[in-house]
């Protein structure tokens, strides 16, 4: 068989000047498109810019380290949780459990350590709960074709009520706990007067959780086939990519950082555990990630973008903290507005990209 | 034979056999739970049975809007918020009148509660419909925004008022029977009426199943679904009403919190389908009775009230599997079905169940 087939016959034309020029003009194309999904992500960012020079402008001691750090340790646990969302958001899916679970886990690893269990072994059971929780919904989505609101918004449903059944009082811990270890300031500037930068190991888990998010998203196969999925779910089976799997793993994933959450909130309110904690988490994280201009059909979104959408969240609540003028019953109204706009930029951007 | 097969089929079938059970439940732990005894003093009828129907209003009203969204395939997040919003007008516009025993001041308050909710309503239909949002995304929005809408019309106290017309909405009775809830019923078939006697619920339904096909079957989907929004959030808006006039006070946090979640509860148990082209009015008001019903036990055996939402997660769980293509061919002896990939949603809608379910809704 040393017949040559019919392409190799085929004398190359790659020379001619006309196959070259649509060639150049596909690569811009193709780089406006990517930069267009940039777009909300950038948007997010000069806004978050923008506010906090206004509030160092208007209220003074905004870039100053002592209020960058506490404002990054008391959102440590979003940010977390913002990870878990953009990954389950990107898929196509919706964790509205995250909240309950935090509460849940939180006060069963309370009361863990309570009855004397080892308190690192009892962090590790907080995650398995949430994990646990994730596992659930995601198998209720995958094998038995519930959707991902409804069988997360039975999580929800579950794990508050069981946290609840546990305890309806606050439950603390013990002094010497080493879950209070996680809550210890470490001083990295020792600034003029209170002007320190001191961060948490809390704060330090949520940077690892953004960096171990990014490299899962864009540097493993499973992470491609997340994308995969939320883009279009037929192609990605077809292709052969481990759907079922996947998508179990997203969802037992967001749980395990749910329950990670808990335990870097819990130690930094110092131990105390309650059934009523994170009411509405979910909400701020869906917010940060759909702000950080991820879209909420899936297929498309960034890590980095829903930290930028936390960041945003928090630079709002400081404003309003430090504006004493601004009543905070208009907190929830801005943080719908704010979510407004982007959603709308979304809109118009993948409006363009449909044409 | 095949008429119990149907039967087990109903979705709110289950349903009433829940109602059932809970209240069997009840009955073993306290066997004059069921009785209706004559208050001597206000000569009118008390029991559990009347208090699980007053409760159940506010859910019916928040139900039956959800309903409808849920038929064109979106969902209501902010009902309610809406009630809260409601609750609030009410309130703050009852305080300020105050005038006691004044039947204007009630309409005044029920007109103001109604026209607000009718704003956020169309600013919710706007977004859905013109805008082309996500309905998710756009009421979860109204949400947020209509709980701190809330607190800004009552400055963030929770404001209370005094009107004796305005609170026998839910502490009267017609008939023996609980105000509010008459009031809801009376609304319940008017709605019911209004869209099987005219096409109005098949456009819903057809919108719900393919919007485009509709629209090229001379549907114009905006109209409808502007109205399916404001319907939900004015219902929702009347939702709060009969809430806050059972204790005369507005919580801004409080009133209608998580209350969205127990509405599409209703609609699930209903067996209307969360894929939308399909609704059963009679399924979600029974889906209401059903969550009303439960709240009142969890409460009636000493549960703390803040575990509800556990026994509700399991009611959901539970349905949901029943409703599962993997279930069903299991438990009913179907043709097995290969175990299909979730995929875009099948289309599970009986295009001849309409007719059918005219009766349904009539009966």
């Amino acid at each position: 068989m040393s017949a040559r087939t019919l392409a190799e016959s085929v004398p190359p034309v790659a020379d001619l000047p006309e196959s070259r020029q649509p060639r150049q003009v596909k690569r811009f194309s193709g780089l406006w498109e990517r930069s267009q999904t940039l777009i909300p992500t950038l948007a997010a960012l000069v806004l978050l810019f923008g506010m906090l020079i206004y509030a160092e402008v208007a209220y003074g001691r905004v870039f100053h380290a002592g209020t960058m750090s506490t404002l990054l340790v008391s959102f440590a646990p979003t940010i977390i949780l913002a990870v878990g969302m953009t990954i389950v958001i990107v898929s196509g899916g919706i964790d509205l459990s995250v909240g309950a679970v935090v509460a849940f886990s939180s006060v069963a690893g309370v009361m863990l350590m309570n009855i004397g269990i080892n308190g690192w072994l009892s962090m590790l059971l907080m995650i398995g709960f949430g994990a646990l929780f994730g596992l659930i919904s995601g198998v209720m989505i995958q094998y038995f074709n519930v959707q991902p609101f409804i069988a997360t918004l039975a999580m929800m449903f579950l794990a508050r009520g069981l946290a609840s059944i546990l305890s309806t009082t606050p439950v603390v811990v013990a002094e010497d706990s080493p879950l209070l270890l996680l809550a210890t300031d470490w001083k990295i500037i020792d600034g003029p007067k209170v002007n320190d930068f001191t961060i948490t190991p809390g704060l330090l888990i949520a940077v690892l959780v953004v960096l171990g998010g990014i490299f899962f998203m864009h540097r493993t196969r499973m992470g491609r086939t997340v994308y995969a999925i939320g883009g279009n779910e037929s192609s990605a089976q077809l292709m052969g990519l481990p759907v079922a799997r996947t998508r179990v793993w997203i969802y037992v994933v967001s749980g395990a950082l749910a329950g990670l959450a808990a335990i870097v909130y819990t130690a930094e309110v110092g131990g105390k555990a309650q059934n009523v904690t994170g009411i509405g988490w979910e909400l701020d994280a869906i917010a940060a990630v759909v702000i950080g201009g991820t879209l909420l059909t899936g297929g498309y979104g960034y890590v980095l973008g829903s930290i930028v959408g936390v960041f945003v969240l928090a630079a709002l609540r400081l404003i309003i903290t430090k504006d004493g003028t601004i009543n905070p019953e208009y907190l929830t109204i801005i943080t719908g507005a704010v979510l407004l706009v982007f959603v709308l930029l979304q809109r118009v951007l993948t409006r363009r990209r449909a044409d | 034979m095949s008429r119990v097969k149907t039967a087990l089929r109903t979705p709110w079938f289950w349903a009433i056999i829940g109602i059932a059970v809970l209240l069997l439940i009840n009955t073993i732990k306290n066997p004059a739970y069921l009785a209706v005894s004559v208050n001597p003093t206000t000569g009118m009828l008390t029991g559990n049975v009347l208090d699980i129907l007053r409760v159940s209003a506010p859910i019916i009203m928040i139900a039956l809007g959800m309903t409808f969204v849920i038929a064109t395939k979106g969902i209501d997040l902010s009902v309610g918020s809406m009630m809260a919003v409601g609750g609030a007008v009410a309130m703050e516009t009852l305080s300020t009148l105050n005038d006691p025993t004044s039947v204007g001041a009630m309409f005044t308050a029920i007109g103001l509660a109604l026209a607000l909710a009718i704003v956020l309503g169309a600013i919710n239909g706007l977004l859905v419909a013109v805008v082309g949002l996500q309905p998710f995304i756009s009421t979860l929005i109204m949400m947020m925004a209509a709980r701190g809408i809330a607190r800004v019309i009552t400055d963030g106290q929770n404001t209370n008022a005094t009107n004796e017309p305005f609170r026998q909405l839910a502490n009267g009775q017609i008939l023996g029977l609980p105000t509010s809830f008459v009031i809801a019923i009376a609304i319940v078939v008017i709605i019911a009426l209004f869209m099987r006697r005219t096409a109005l619920g098949l456009m819903i339904e057809s919108i719900g199943i393919n919007p485009h096909a509709s629209r090229l079957a001379g549907i114009r989907p905006r109209p409808i679904l502007f109205g399916v929004y404001i319907l939900s959030a004015a219902l929702a808006s009347v939702g709060g009403l009969f809430s806050v006039s059972e204790v005369m006070t507005v919580s801004v946090s409080g009133t209608g919190n998580l209350m969205e979640l127990d509405a599409i509860l209703a609609v699930v148990i209903g067996g209307t389908s969360l894929a939308g082209g399909k609704f059963s009015i009679l399924g979600s008001t029974i889906g209401a009775l059903l969550i009303a019903t439960l709240n009142k036990t969890v409460l009636f055996l000493g549960i703390p009230a803040a575990a509800t939402p556990a026994f509700k997660a399991l009611v959901i769980i539970v349905l949901v599997l029943l409703q599962s293509e993997r279930v069903r061919s299991f438990a009913f002896g179907r043709s097995k079905t290969k175990g299909t990939p979730p995929g875009p949603p099948k289309p599970t809608v009986d295009r001849s169940a309409p007719v059918s379910k005219e009766k349904e809704v009539v009966a």
